[in-house]
Protein backbone atom coordinates (compact mmCIF):
# COMPACT_ATOMS: atom_id res chain seq x y z
CA UNK A 1 0.00 0.00 0.00
CA UNK A 2 1.43 3.36 -1.00
CA UNK A 3 1.38 5.98 1.73
CA UNK A 4 2.46 8.93 -0.38
CA UNK A 5 2.86 9.01 -4.09
CA UNK A 6 4.13 11.91 -6.18
CA UNK A 7 3.90 12.06 -9.95
CA UNK A 8 5.81 14.53 -12.08
CA UNK A 9 6.59 16.70 -9.08
CA UNK A 10 8.26 19.99 -9.98
CA UNK A 11 9.11 22.81 -7.61
CA UNK A 12 10.42 26.20 -8.68
CA UNK A 13 11.88 28.71 -6.29
CA UNK A 14 12.45 32.25 -7.55
CA UNK A 15 12.39 31.11 -11.15
CA UNK A 16 14.89 28.38 -10.47
CA UNK A 17 13.80 24.79 -10.84
CA UNK A 18 14.75 23.01 -7.65
CA UNK A 19 12.95 19.79 -8.46
CA UNK A 20 11.94 18.63 -11.89
CA UNK A 21 9.57 15.88 -12.77
CA UNK A 22 10.19 13.70 -9.74
CA UNK A 23 8.24 10.49 -9.33
CA UNK A 24 8.24 9.15 -5.84
CA UNK A 25 6.36 6.66 -3.76
CA UNK A 26 6.79 5.01 -0.40
CA UNK A 27 5.14 1.81 0.75
CA UNK A 28 3.93 1.04 4.25
CA UNK A 29 6.74 -0.16 6.48
CA UNK A 30 9.51 0.78 4.09
CA UNK A 31 12.68 2.68 5.03
CA UNK A 32 13.70 4.96 2.19
CA UNK A 33 16.71 7.23 2.28
CA UNK A 34 17.09 10.18 -0.02
CA UNK A 35 20.67 11.21 -0.72
CA UNK A 36 22.11 13.92 -2.89
CA UNK A 37 24.59 16.78 -2.88
CA UNK A 38 23.90 20.11 -1.20
CA UNK A 39 21.21 22.05 -3.02
CA UNK A 40 19.99 18.97 -4.83
CA UNK A 41 16.44 19.45 -3.59
CA UNK A 42 16.34 16.79 -0.85
CA UNK A 43 14.73 19.05 1.73
CA UNK A 44 12.52 20.59 -0.94
CA UNK A 45 11.18 17.14 -1.73
CA UNK A 46 10.39 16.54 1.96
CA UNK A 47 8.70 19.92 2.31
CA UNK A 48 6.67 19.32 -0.85
CA UNK A 49 5.53 15.96 0.52
CA UNK A 50 4.32 17.43 3.81
CA UNK A 51 2.39 20.08 1.86
CA UNK A 52 4.50 23.11 2.72
CA UNK A 53 5.32 24.08 -0.85
CA UNK A 54 3.43 25.05 -3.92
CA UNK A 55 4.38 22.59 -6.61
CA UNK A 56 3.39 21.23 -9.96
CA UNK A 57 2.47 17.61 -10.44
CA UNK A 58 0.32 15.51 -8.19
CA UNK A 59 0.84 14.29 -4.66
CA UNK A 60 -1.52 11.61 -3.46
CA UNK A 61 -1.68 10.61 0.15
CA UNK A 62 -3.37 7.67 1.74
CA UNK A 63 -6.49 9.15 3.29
CA UNK A 64 -6.00 10.26 6.90
CA UNK A 65 -2.31 9.48 6.70
CA UNK A 66 -0.72 9.91 10.11
CA UNK A 67 2.50 11.75 9.50
CA UNK A 68 5.38 12.28 11.91
CA UNK A 69 7.78 14.97 10.81
CA UNK A 70 11.24 15.74 12.16
CA UNK A 71 12.43 18.98 10.56
CA UNK A 72 15.99 19.63 9.53
CA UNK A 73 16.37 22.61 11.76
CA UNK A 74 14.26 24.11 14.44
CA UNK A 75 15.29 27.49 15.71
CA UNK A 76 13.66 28.17 19.03
CA UNK A 77 13.99 31.83 19.87
CA UNK A 78 15.79 32.39 23.16
CA UNK A 79 12.81 34.46 24.26
CA UNK A 80 10.48 31.46 23.98
CA UNK A 81 10.56 29.28 27.09
CA UNK A 82 9.75 25.72 26.13
CA UNK A 83 10.21 22.56 28.14
CA UNK A 84 10.49 19.28 26.30
CA UNK A 85 7.25 18.18 27.92
CA UNK A 86 5.44 21.26 26.64
CA UNK A 87 6.96 20.85 23.20
CA UNK A 88 5.62 17.31 22.97
CA UNK A 89 2.11 18.73 23.39
CA UNK A 90 2.32 20.65 20.12
CA UNK A 91 0.11 20.84 18.22
CA UNK A 92 -1.97 18.14 19.96
CA UNK A 93 -1.93 17.43 23.66
CA UNK A 94 -0.99 13.94 24.75
CA UNK A 95 -1.26 12.16 28.08
CA UNK A 96 1.72 12.21 30.39
CA UNK A 97 2.12 8.46 30.02
CA UNK A 98 2.16 8.71 26.24
CA UNK A 99 4.78 11.44 26.37
CA UNK A 100 6.98 9.43 28.71
CA UNK A 101 6.66 6.43 26.40
CA UNK A 102 7.52 8.44 23.31
CA UNK A 103 10.54 10.01 24.97
CA UNK A 104 11.74 6.60 26.09
CA UNK A 105 11.32 5.19 22.62
CA UNK A 106 13.28 8.09 21.16
CA UNK A 107 16.00 7.60 23.74
CA UNK A 108 15.38 10.77 25.71
CA UNK A 109 13.54 9.58 28.82
CA UNK A 110 15.36 11.94 31.17
CA UNK A 111 14.70 15.04 29.08
CA UNK A 112 11.06 15.77 29.92
CA UNK A 113 11.63 18.70 32.23
CA UNK A 114 14.58 20.26 30.41
CA UNK A 115 14.34 23.45 28.41
CA UNK A 116 14.60 22.86 24.67
CA UNK A 117 17.19 25.62 24.41
CA UNK A 118 19.52 23.79 26.81
CA UNK A 119 19.61 20.51 24.96
CA UNK A 120 22.60 19.26 23.02
CA UNK A 121 22.19 18.54 19.32
CA UNK A 122 21.55 14.85 19.92
CA UNK A 123 19.11 15.43 22.76
CA UNK A 124 17.26 18.00 20.67
CA UNK A 125 16.88 15.50 17.85
CA UNK A 126 15.50 12.96 20.30
CA UNK A 127 12.92 15.45 21.54
CA UNK A 128 11.91 16.16 17.93
CA UNK A 129 11.67 12.44 17.25
CA UNK A 130 9.58 11.81 20.37
CA UNK A 131 7.15 14.52 19.29
CA UNK A 132 6.82 12.93 15.85
CA UNK A 133 6.16 9.52 17.45
CA UNK A 134 3.29 10.80 19.59
CA UNK A 135 1.14 10.98 16.49
CA UNK A 136 1.51 7.19 16.13
CA UNK A 137 2.77 7.83 12.60
CA UNK A 138 2.30 5.53 9.65
CA UNK A 139 5.03 7.51 7.97
CA UNK A 140 7.95 9.13 9.74
CA UNK A 141 9.75 11.80 7.73
CA UNK A 142 13.17 12.90 8.95
CA UNK A 143 15.07 15.67 7.22
CA UNK A 144 18.79 15.24 7.90
CA UNK A 145 18.10 14.10 11.44
CA UNK A 146 21.74 13.66 12.36
CA UNK A 147 23.01 17.04 11.30
CA UNK A 148 25.45 18.17 13.93
CA UNK A 149 25.94 14.72 15.40
CA UNK A 150 29.29 12.96 15.25
CA UNK A 151 29.57 9.68 13.42
CA UNK A 152 28.95 7.31 16.36
CA UNK A 153 26.04 9.53 17.37
CA UNK A 154 24.61 9.33 13.87
CA UNK A 155 25.01 5.57 13.74
CA UNK A 156 23.23 5.23 17.10
CA UNK A 157 20.43 7.49 15.91
CA UNK A 158 19.87 5.49 12.73
CA UNK A 159 19.92 2.28 14.75
CA UNK A 160 17.18 3.77 16.89
CA UNK A 161 15.17 4.67 13.80
CA UNK A 162 15.45 1.12 12.54
CA UNK A 163 14.34 -0.23 15.91
CA UNK A 164 11.36 2.07 15.90
CA UNK A 165 10.40 0.89 12.43
CA UNK A 166 10.75 -2.74 13.42
CA UNK A 167 8.66 -2.23 16.53
CA UNK A 168 5.95 -0.06 15.03
CA UNK A 169 5.99 -1.11 11.43
CA UNK A 170 5.82 2.50 10.29
CA UNK A 171 7.42 3.63 7.07
CA UNK A 172 10.44 5.90 7.36
CA UNK A 173 11.55 8.45 4.83
CA UNK A 174 14.76 10.25 5.61
CA UNK A 175 17.19 12.61 4.03
CA UNK A 176 20.84 12.18 4.60
CA UNK A 177 24.19 12.96 3.13
CA UNK A 178 25.84 10.24 5.19
CA UNK A 179 25.12 7.47 2.77
CA UNK A 180 27.62 5.06 4.24
CA UNK A 181 25.98 5.29 7.66
CA UNK A 182 22.43 5.09 6.44
CA UNK A 183 22.85 2.34 3.91
CA UNK A 184 22.50 -0.65 6.18
CA UNK A 185 19.24 0.55 7.67
CA UNK A 186 17.54 1.43 4.39
CA UNK A 187 15.29 -0.71 2.22
CA UNK A 188 15.76 1.64 -0.67
CA UNK A 189 18.05 4.52 -1.49
CA UNK A 190 17.05 7.31 -3.82
CA UNK A 191 19.69 9.60 -5.17
CA UNK A 192 18.38 12.95 -6.34
CA UNK A 193 19.96 15.96 -7.90
CA UNK A 194 17.05 18.12 -9.00
CA UNK A 195 15.62 14.94 -10.45
CA UNK A 196 15.81 11.29 -9.49
CA UNK A 197 19.25 10.10 -10.59
CA UNK A 198 18.96 6.54 -9.48
CA UNK A 199 17.46 4.38 -6.82
CA UNK A 200 17.68 0.86 -5.61
CA UNK A 201 18.12 -1.55 -2.75
CA UNK A 202 21.19 -0.68 -0.76
CA UNK A 203 22.60 -4.21 -0.86
CA UNK A 204 22.47 -4.16 -4.63
CA UNK A 205 24.10 -0.79 -4.69
CA UNK A 206 26.55 -1.70 -1.95
CA UNK A 207 27.80 -4.78 -3.77
CA UNK A 208 28.55 -2.80 -6.87
CA UNK A 209 32.18 -1.98 -7.33
CA UNK A 210 31.29 1.62 -8.13
CA UNK A 211 29.63 1.91 -4.79
CA UNK A 212 32.64 0.53 -2.93
CA UNK A 213 34.88 2.92 -4.72
CA UNK A 214 32.63 5.86 -4.06
CA UNK A 215 31.02 5.35 -0.71
CA UNK A 216 33.37 2.97 1.02
CA UNK A 217 34.74 5.45 3.51
CA UNK A 218 33.73 8.72 5.04
CA UNK A 219 35.23 11.55 3.05
CA UNK A 220 35.15 9.66 -0.20
CA UNK A 221 31.43 9.39 0.17
CA UNK A 222 31.03 13.13 0.39
CA UNK A 223 33.41 13.61 -2.49
CA UNK A 224 31.51 11.15 -4.56
CA UNK A 225 28.28 13.01 -4.08
CA UNK A 226 29.89 16.11 -5.44
CA UNK A 227 31.32 14.23 -8.33
CA UNK A 228 27.90 12.88 -8.98
CA UNK A 229 26.58 16.39 -9.20
CA UNK A 230 29.01 17.36 -11.89
CA UNK A 231 28.83 14.25 -13.95
CA UNK A 232 25.48 14.60 -15.49
CA UNK A 233 26.52 14.04 -19.03
CA UNK A 234 25.21 10.55 -18.72
CA UNK A 235 26.06 9.36 -22.22
CA UNK A 236 29.29 7.87 -20.87
CA UNK A 237 27.44 5.92 -18.25
CA UNK A 238 29.27 2.64 -18.81
CA UNK A 239 32.57 4.35 -19.34
CA UNK A 240 35.54 5.13 -17.17
CA UNK A 241 34.01 7.52 -14.66
CA UNK A 242 33.05 5.63 -11.54
CA UNK A 243 29.40 6.25 -10.92
CA UNK A 244 26.75 5.24 -8.48
CA UNK A 245 24.28 4.50 -11.23
CA UNK A 246 23.51 0.89 -11.28
CA UNK A 247 22.21 -0.11 -14.65
CA UNK A 248 18.98 -1.68 -13.48
CA UNK A 249 18.24 0.98 -10.95
CA UNK A 250 18.21 4.09 -13.07
CA UNK A 251 14.75 5.43 -13.52
CA UNK A 252 15.11 8.58 -15.50
CA UNK A 253 16.10 9.46 -19.01
CA UNK A 254 19.72 10.11 -19.32
CA UNK A 255 20.38 12.97 -21.64
CA UNK B 1 -21.43 75.22 56.56
CA UNK B 2 -20.48 71.72 57.56
CA UNK B 3 -23.14 70.26 55.30
CA UNK B 4 -22.07 72.23 52.29
CA UNK B 5 -18.45 71.31 52.67
CA UNK B 6 -19.40 67.63 53.02
CA UNK B 7 -21.42 67.70 49.85
CA UNK B 8 -18.66 69.50 48.06
CA UNK B 9 -16.05 66.98 49.13
CA UNK B 10 -18.13 63.95 48.33
CA UNK B 11 -19.10 65.30 44.92
CA UNK B 12 -15.47 66.05 44.20
CA UNK B 13 -14.26 62.66 45.39
CA UNK B 14 -16.86 60.74 43.37
CA UNK B 15 -15.99 62.46 40.14
CA UNK B 16 -12.29 62.07 40.86
CA UNK B 17 -12.64 58.38 41.65
CA UNK B 18 -14.60 57.88 38.54
CA UNK B 19 -12.12 59.19 35.98
CA UNK B 20 -9.19 57.60 37.76
CA UNK B 21 -11.10 54.36 37.94
CA UNK B 22 -11.86 54.57 34.22
CA UNK B 23 -8.21 55.28 33.49
CA UNK B 24 -7.15 52.29 35.58
CA UNK B 25 -9.66 50.00 33.92
CA UNK B 26 -8.61 51.22 30.48
CA UNK B 27 -4.92 50.69 31.20
CA UNK B 28 -5.47 47.22 32.66
CA UNK B 29 -7.71 46.26 29.73
CA UNK B 30 -5.03 47.14 27.20
CA UNK B 31 -2.31 45.45 29.25
CA UNK B 32 -4.22 42.17 29.57
CA UNK B 33 -4.39 41.81 25.79
CA UNK B 34 -1.03 43.40 24.98
CA UNK B 35 0.93 41.14 27.36
CA UNK B 36 0.12 37.75 25.81
CA UNK B 37 0.07 39.15 22.26
CA UNK B 38 3.41 40.83 23.00
CA UNK B 39 4.85 37.39 23.78
CA UNK B 40 4.22 36.38 20.18
CA UNK B 41 5.69 39.66 18.99
CA UNK B 42 8.84 38.81 20.96
CA UNK B 43 8.95 35.11 20.02
CA UNK B 44 8.49 35.81 16.34
CA UNK B 45 10.70 38.90 16.34
CA UNK B 46 7.90 41.10 15.10
CA UNK B 47 8.85 44.20 17.11
CA UNK B 48 9.32 46.35 14.04
CA UNK B 49 6.15 44.92 12.57
CA UNK B 50 4.31 46.12 15.67
CA UNK B 51 5.90 49.53 15.31
CA UNK B 52 4.87 49.83 11.67
CA UNK B 53 1.30 48.84 12.45
CA UNK B 54 1.08 51.20 15.40
CA UNK B 55 2.62 54.15 13.62
CA UNK B 56 0.30 53.70 10.67
CA UNK B 57 -2.60 54.12 13.08
CA UNK B 58 -1.93 57.87 13.30
CA UNK B 59 -2.93 57.97 9.64
CA UNK B 60 -6.09 56.19 10.70
CA UNK B 61 -6.68 58.85 13.34
CA UNK B 62 -6.48 61.57 10.68
CA UNK B 63 -8.85 59.60 8.47
CA UNK B 64 -11.34 59.11 11.30
CA UNK B 65 -11.37 62.77 12.22
CA UNK B 66 -11.72 63.88 8.60
CA UNK B 67 -14.62 61.50 8.02
CA UNK B 68 -16.12 61.93 11.51
CA UNK B 69 -15.69 58.24 12.27
CA UNK B 70 -14.76 56.90 15.69
CA UNK B 71 -10.95 56.99 16.05
CA UNK B 72 -10.99 53.26 16.79
CA UNK B 73 -12.53 52.45 13.39
CA UNK B 74 -10.10 54.46 11.28
CA UNK B 75 -7.10 53.22 13.26
CA UNK B 76 -8.21 49.60 12.93
CA UNK B 77 -8.71 49.88 9.18
CA UNK B 78 -5.36 51.55 8.53
CA UNK B 79 -3.53 49.20 10.89
CA UNK B 80 -4.99 46.24 9.01
CA UNK B 81 -4.04 47.72 5.64
CA UNK B 82 -0.54 48.39 6.90
CA UNK B 83 -0.14 44.87 8.24
CA UNK B 84 -1.41 43.47 4.95
CA UNK B 85 1.04 45.67 3.06
CA UNK B 86 3.95 44.39 5.12
CA UNK B 87 2.91 40.77 4.63
CA UNK B 88 2.68 41.17 0.85
CA UNK B 89 5.84 43.23 0.46
CA UNK B 90 8.21 41.03 2.45
CA UNK B 91 10.44 38.77 0.48
CA UNK B 92 10.70 41.03 -2.56
CA UNK B 93 14.35 41.89 -2.64
CA UNK B 94 14.51 44.00 0.51
CA UNK B 95 15.11 42.37 3.85
CA UNK B 96 12.16 42.41 6.15
CA UNK B 97 14.08 44.55 8.61
CA UNK B 98 14.75 47.29 6.07
CA UNK B 99 11.26 47.16 4.64
CA UNK B 100 9.69 47.47 8.07
CA UNK B 101 12.07 50.29 8.93
CA UNK B 102 10.90 52.16 5.86
CA UNK B 103 7.22 51.46 6.46
CA UNK B 104 7.25 52.14 10.20
CA UNK B 105 8.71 55.59 9.86
CA UNK B 106 7.11 56.51 6.56
CA UNK B 107 3.68 55.68 7.93
CA UNK B 108 4.31 57.83 11.00
CA UNK B 109 5.44 60.74 8.81
CA UNK B 110 2.49 60.31 6.46
CA UNK B 111 0.18 60.21 9.46
CA UNK B 112 1.63 63.38 10.96
CA UNK B 113 1.32 65.20 7.65
CA UNK B 114 -2.24 63.94 7.21
CA UNK B 115 -3.16 65.05 10.71
CA UNK B 116 -1.98 68.59 9.92
CA UNK B 117 -4.84 68.87 7.43
CA UNK B 118 -7.38 68.12 10.14
CA UNK B 119 -7.56 71.15 12.45
CA UNK B 120 -9.24 69.35 15.34
CA UNK B 121 -6.57 66.66 15.42
CA UNK B 122 -3.81 69.21 15.11
CA UNK B 123 -4.89 70.66 18.41
CA UNK B 124 -4.36 67.55 20.45
CA UNK B 125 -1.84 65.63 18.41
CA UNK B 126 -0.04 64.77 21.64
CA UNK B 127 -3.08 62.86 22.81
CA UNK B 128 -2.83 60.50 19.86
CA UNK B 129 0.93 60.18 20.02
CA UNK B 130 1.22 59.57 23.76
CA UNK B 131 -2.30 58.68 24.80
CA UNK B 132 -4.77 60.45 27.01
CA UNK B 133 -5.73 57.87 29.53
CA UNK B 134 -7.22 60.32 32.00
CA UNK B 135 -9.82 61.24 29.36
CA UNK B 136 -11.01 57.67 28.82
CA UNK B 137 -14.81 57.73 28.61
CA UNK B 138 -17.28 54.98 29.39
CA UNK B 139 -17.69 54.40 25.65
CA UNK B 140 -13.89 54.16 25.30
CA UNK B 141 -13.86 51.58 28.08
CA UNK B 142 -16.40 49.53 26.16
CA UNK B 143 -14.22 49.62 23.05
CA UNK B 144 -11.02 48.85 24.97
CA UNK B 145 -12.46 45.90 26.90
CA UNK B 146 -14.38 44.63 23.89
CA UNK B 147 -11.20 44.66 21.81
CA UNK B 148 -9.07 43.23 24.61
CA UNK B 149 -11.45 40.34 25.28
CA UNK B 150 -11.68 39.65 21.55
CA UNK B 151 -7.88 39.45 21.29
CA UNK B 152 -7.58 37.26 24.39
CA UNK B 153 -10.32 34.99 23.07
CA UNK B 154 -8.60 34.78 19.69
CA UNK B 155 -5.28 33.86 21.32
CA UNK B 156 -6.82 31.20 23.56
CA UNK B 157 -8.79 29.71 20.67
CA UNK B 158 -5.76 29.44 18.37
CA UNK B 159 -3.13 28.96 21.07
CA UNK B 160 -1.81 25.51 20.16
CA UNK B 161 -1.68 26.32 16.46
CA UNK B 162 -0.18 29.76 16.99
CA UNK B 163 2.54 28.24 19.12
CA UNK B 164 3.27 25.41 16.67
CA UNK B 165 3.42 27.81 13.73
CA UNK B 166 5.71 30.09 15.74
CA UNK B 167 8.13 27.22 16.41
CA UNK B 168 8.27 26.11 12.80
CA UNK B 169 5.95 26.65 9.84
CA UNK B 170 6.93 23.21 8.55
CA UNK B 171 5.74 21.54 11.75
CA UNK B 172 2.41 23.23 11.15
CA UNK B 173 2.21 22.04 7.56
CA UNK B 174 3.14 18.50 8.55
CA UNK B 175 0.38 18.55 11.17
CA UNK B 176 -2.08 19.53 8.49
CA UNK B 177 -2.69 23.21 9.07
CA UNK B 178 -1.59 26.38 7.33
CA UNK B 179 0.83 28.53 9.38
CA UNK B 180 0.04 31.57 7.21
CA UNK B 181 -3.46 31.55 8.64
CA UNK B 182 -2.01 31.77 12.14
CA UNK B 183 0.10 34.71 11.03
CA UNK B 184 -3.08 36.42 9.87
CA UNK B 185 -4.69 35.78 13.25
CA UNK B 186 -1.76 37.49 14.96
CA UNK B 187 -1.88 40.37 12.49
CA UNK B 188 -5.57 40.88 13.16
CA UNK B 189 -4.99 40.74 16.92
CA UNK B 190 -2.19 43.26 16.60
CA UNK B 191 -4.36 45.68 14.64
CA UNK B 192 -7.10 45.41 17.28
CA UNK B 193 -4.70 46.04 20.16
CA UNK B 194 -3.20 49.03 18.36
CA UNK B 195 -6.64 50.48 17.68
CA UNK B 196 -7.83 50.17 21.29
CA UNK B 197 -4.53 51.22 22.84
CA UNK B 198 -4.27 54.60 21.11
CA UNK B 199 -6.38 56.27 23.77
CA UNK B 200 -4.34 54.72 26.57
CA UNK B 201 -0.68 54.94 25.55
CA UNK B 202 -0.78 56.55 22.08
CA UNK B 203 0.69 55.21 18.85
CA UNK B 204 4.33 55.82 19.79
CA UNK B 205 4.33 53.68 22.91
CA UNK B 206 2.02 50.81 21.95
CA UNK B 207 4.99 48.67 20.96
CA UNK B 208 6.44 49.25 24.41
CA UNK B 209 3.34 47.82 26.08
CA UNK B 210 3.60 44.80 23.80
CA UNK B 211 7.28 44.07 24.21
CA UNK B 212 8.43 45.23 27.63
CA UNK B 213 6.02 43.18 29.80
CA UNK B 214 6.75 40.09 27.67
CA UNK B 215 10.48 40.65 27.94
CA UNK B 216 10.20 41.14 31.71
CA UNK B 217 8.19 37.92 32.03
CA UNK B 218 10.73 35.82 30.14
CA UNK B 219 13.15 35.29 33.00
CA UNK B 220 10.49 33.90 35.30
CA UNK B 221 8.68 31.66 32.85
CA UNK B 222 9.45 27.99 32.19
CA UNK B 223 6.64 27.58 29.64
CA UNK B 224 4.99 29.82 27.04
CA UNK B 225 1.71 29.84 28.96
CA UNK B 226 3.29 31.07 32.16
CA UNK B 227 5.12 33.73 30.19
CA UNK B 228 1.88 34.94 28.59
CA UNK B 229 0.04 35.14 31.92
CA UNK B 230 3.00 36.84 33.62
CA UNK B 231 3.25 39.36 30.77
CA UNK B 232 -0.41 40.23 31.26
CA UNK B 233 0.11 40.62 35.03
CA UNK B 234 3.26 42.72 34.59
CA UNK B 235 1.46 44.87 32.02
CA UNK B 236 -1.46 45.36 34.41
CA UNK B 237 0.84 46.26 37.31
CA UNK B 238 2.70 48.69 35.04
CA UNK B 239 -0.55 50.34 34.02
CA UNK B 240 -1.70 50.81 37.61
CA UNK B 241 1.76 51.74 38.89
CA UNK B 242 2.28 54.20 36.07
CA UNK B 243 -1.06 55.81 36.69
CA UNK B 244 -0.25 56.16 40.37
CA UNK B 245 3.15 57.64 39.54
CA UNK B 246 1.58 60.05 37.06
CA UNK B 247 -0.80 61.21 39.77
CA UNK B 248 1.90 61.59 42.43
CA UNK B 249 4.62 63.17 40.30
CA UNK B 250 2.30 64.96 37.88
CA UNK B 251 3.84 63.24 34.87
CA UNK B 252 2.11 62.15 31.63
CA UNK B 253 0.24 58.90 32.29
CA UNK B 254 1.02 56.86 29.15
CA UNK B 255 4.80 57.34 29.31
CA UNK B 256 4.72 56.76 33.09
CA UNK B 257 3.14 53.35 32.50
CA UNK B 258 5.90 52.44 30.05
CA UNK B 259 8.55 53.72 32.49
CA UNK B 260 7.05 51.48 35.18
CA UNK B 261 7.17 48.49 32.83
CA UNK B 262 10.78 49.28 31.98
CA UNK B 263 11.69 49.45 35.67
CA UNK B 264 10.04 46.05 36.23
CA UNK B 265 12.02 44.72 33.27
CA UNK B 266 15.27 45.94 34.89
CA UNK B 267 14.33 44.20 38.14
CA UNK B 268 13.58 41.03 36.20
CA UNK B 269 17.13 41.09 34.87
CA UNK B 270 18.48 41.24 38.40
CA UNK B 271 16.00 38.93 40.12
CA UNK B 272 15.17 36.44 37.43
CA UNK B 273 17.22 33.30 37.23
CA UNK B 274 18.47 32.83 33.75
CA UNK B 275 17.27 29.37 32.89
CA UNK B 276 19.25 28.74 29.77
Amino acid sequence: MKLIEADGLSVAYRGHNVLQNVDFAIEAGEIVTVVGPNGSGKSTLMRALIGALRCEGTIRRKSDLRLGYVPQRLMIDAALPMTVNRFLDLPHKSSKAAKTRALKEAGGEHLAKRQMGQLSGGQFQRALLARALLNDPELLILDEPTQGLDQPGSAAFYQQIENIRNRRGCAVLMVSHELHVVMSASDRVICINGHVCCQGRPDVVAQAEEYRALFGTGTKGALALYRHEHSHAHHDRAADVPHLHHKDECTHDHV
Amino acid sequence: MFRISTIKTSAHTTMFDDFLMRAALGGVGVALAAGPLGCFVVWRRMAYFGDATAHAAILGVALSLALSLPVFVGALIIALIMAGLVLTLTGRGLTEDTLLGVLAHASLAFGLVAVSFVPSARLDLGAYLFGEILAVSKADLGVIWGGALLVIGLLIWRWQKLLSATLSPDLAWASGFNPDREKLVLTLALAIVVAVAIKVVGVLLISAMLIIPAAAARRFAPTPEIMAVLAAVIGGVSALGGLQAAFVFDTPAGPSMVVTAAVIFCFSLILGRKRD
